[in-house]
């Protein structure tokens, strides 16, 4: 250690240290201890059983779906706010954040009655939604255009919902990670495309985005690994069906509630397993970017 | 009639601004529409929702609405909820301020994997964090006959809600701290002792004074995360209604019970709690930003 005559460091970095074994080590480590004392063939059952292999699925399948929208209007929504001046540009900024402030249970309940068939949203595309029954009373169109029906699609209790609440929780960490990136783009470089006579959209494809992508990519997975654990926002809008709508966190609760502590274990150590893979690409991705592109 | 057809630049002729495109910007047309994506997208999927709330706490009127409130369950909940944020909260401040202390001010090795163990709980779910205090202290686990000897109460009660409420917010002061006082570094405090101060004294009287809109940050942020926090909780309160429901979890009750009103009324406590941590966010942001760390991420 360096010479150092800041004092405190025993004190300060003794009491870190317990205090985060205490709270986060132990219990972890205590997990998975509990799910190493479950035999081996119990594992596999567990791991193998149709439910658990449908719920992982259903999880990680979901999320990866929203991470993807969230990549794209992300990057449309911190392209926008970087680049353009409108009206209320202050305001969609600082609604971006809303995700990280609002409770999930909170986000769950608002987002599920949206999009039931007689919400707001859900209710566009619903056959006695209000959009429907609006058409159907516009008589003064002409050739029966009162008719036409918006297409029927249920959102929510459906896995498309489970999306739904994903996108949600997950946007702010694409465009937040982004953002910065975009604000310090050298406006020299889209000028010196212009001038070797790139068009814009091939100065966006070939010289923005591959500059944007570790941060594309850090974002993408942040959005990933938060949905993937997501319980409280997805509860209320899924439905929870088995094997349809289940997502892995309402199994473990499930599996707690039943008091089967072994199914839970496992489950919950196989999502431990592919959160620390998430964060170590994570931290692959950032390292790499650092090395191609300097600071990111 | 013909000079239209052929494309000649006239230096004379001004050019309008909509047929002249700056090469480092994109046409109109892409603008709008691009501005008209971000709202529709931001709107359906985060504004409405909150909107919704507000409409339909007060779709029965103001005297349903403020009549939710007198409900004895869900004052209780707001109390609890107040009690484990006022327990949790400064728990993870000191533990923020000591850790970012020795991580930022001291070289030692295993630094970088201290700090990603910081970050854990962030990348496990709430209901995993719930889960690990119910197989340490629950009725199956190796403790349980102690416990239940001495009558202490961990799982199905308060303790084990503000455990897990502490385990979900762990990183939130943390975080913000140390990359902080990274950037600040040791100078002002090497200063002041040399000038003879004592540690107390340069903690109270330089460091705290530097980071202090850093801290109001993280807390600002853990607070929010603690009072709303749902998954984890779920995991561990049992549901005892009156006793171990926080503001999330009555939520959850009402809502279940097709007491929509009720639940909503609830609901718009915690996402005016969420505003009002936006707004001061926002402003410690545009009025403070050099003095927090770095470019915000989460």
């Amino acid at each position: 250690m360096k010479p150092n005559v800041i004092p405190g460091y025993g004190l300060t970095f003794g009491y870190a240290l317990v205090y985060l074994s205490l709270i986060v080590l132990i219990p972890i480590i205590g997990l998975f201890l509990k799910a190493a004392q479950v035999p081996l063939e119990d594992i596999v059952r567990i791991a193998t059983s149709p439910r658990t292999v449908n719920a992982l699925r259903i999880s990680f399948g979901s999320s990866l779906i929203a991470a993807v929208v969230n990549v794209v209007f992300g990057l449309i929504v911190a392209w926008v706010l970087v680049r353009y001046k409108f009206p209320f540009r202050r305001l969609l900024d600082a609604v971006v954040d809303l995700p990280f402030a609002l409770p999930t249970a909170v986000a769950g309940i608002a987002l599920s009655t949206l999009y039931a068939p007689k919400g707001w949203i859900g209710g566009m595309f619903s056959a006695n939604g209000w959009l429907n029954k609006w058409i159907a009373a516009q008589d003064w169109l002409p050739f029966g255009l009162n008719a036409l029906q918006m297409p029927s699609w249920k959102i929510a209790y459906t896995p498309t919902g489970i999306v739904i609440a994903l996108v949600f929780i997950g946007l702010p960490f694409v465009v937040r990670t982004v953002q910065p990136v975009l604000e310090e783009f050298e406006a020299e470089l889209e000028e010196a495309a212009a001038t070797l006579g790139a068009n814009r959209w091939q100065t966006i494809r070939r010289v923005i985005l591959p500059r944007l992508m570790p941060a594309i990519l850090t974002g993408f997975a942040l959005a990933f690994a938060r949905a993937v654990g997501e319980y409280g926002s997805v509860i209320f809008i899924a439905g929870n069906l088995p094997n349809i709508s289940e997502i892995a966190p309402v199994l473990i609760v499930i599996k707690l509630e039943e008091f089967d502590q072994a199914g839970a274990a496992v489950i919950a150590g196989i999502m431990l397993v592919i959160a620390f893979a998430m964060l170590l690409v994570i931290n692959l991705i950032q390292a790499w970017a650092r090395r191609r592109f300097g600071d990111v | 009639m013909f000079e239209q057809d052929v494309a000649v630049y006239d230096s004379r002729r001004p050019v309008a601004p909509h047929d002249h495109t700056r090469p480092t910007t994109e046409r109109d047309w892409v603008k709008r529409t691009l501005i008209g994506i971000a709202f529709v997208f931001m709107l359906a999927v985060i504004v409405l929702p909150l909107i919704l709330v507000f409409v339909e706490a007060f779709r029965k009127g103001a005297d349903t609405y403020f009549a939710s409130f007198t409900d004895p369950q869900s004052i209780a909940a707001i109390r609890l909820t107040l009690i484990v944020a006022a327990i949790s909260v400064p728990l993870n401040l000191v533990f923020g301020i000591c850790a970012a202390w020795s991580i930022a001010k001291f070289e030692f090795p295993g630094k970088a994997f201290l700090i990603t163990l910081i970050d854990l709980p962030f990348s496990v779910s709430p209901v995993v964090s719930g889960m690990v205090y119910v197989l340490l202290f629950g009725a199956q686990s190796a403790l349980y006959p102690f416990l239940k000897a001495n009558n202490i109460e961990i799982i199905f009660a308060v303790p084990g809600i503000v455990l897990a409420t502490i385990f979900v917010t762990f990183p939130f002061v943390a975080r913000e701290l140390v990359p902080l006082m990274q950037d600040q570094g040791n100078g002002d405090e090497e200063a002041a002792l040399s000038l003879g101060a004592n540690g107390w004294q340069v903690f109270w009287r330089v460091t705290l004074p530097n980071i202090k809109w850093g801290l109001l940050y993280g807390v600002l942020l853990c607070n929010a995360r603690a009072m709303g926090e749902f998954g984890a909780v779920s995991v561990v309160s049992g549901h005892i209604r009156g006793k171990t429901t926080t503001m999330p979890l009555d939520i959850e009750i009402l809502y279940n019970e097709y007491n929509f009103a009720a639940a909503f009324a609830v609901a718009s406590l915690l996402a005016m709690l969420a505003l009002v941590t936006l707004l001061v966010k926002t402003i410690l942001e545009f009025r403070y930003g050099d003095e927090l760390a770095g470019t915000r991420k989460h």
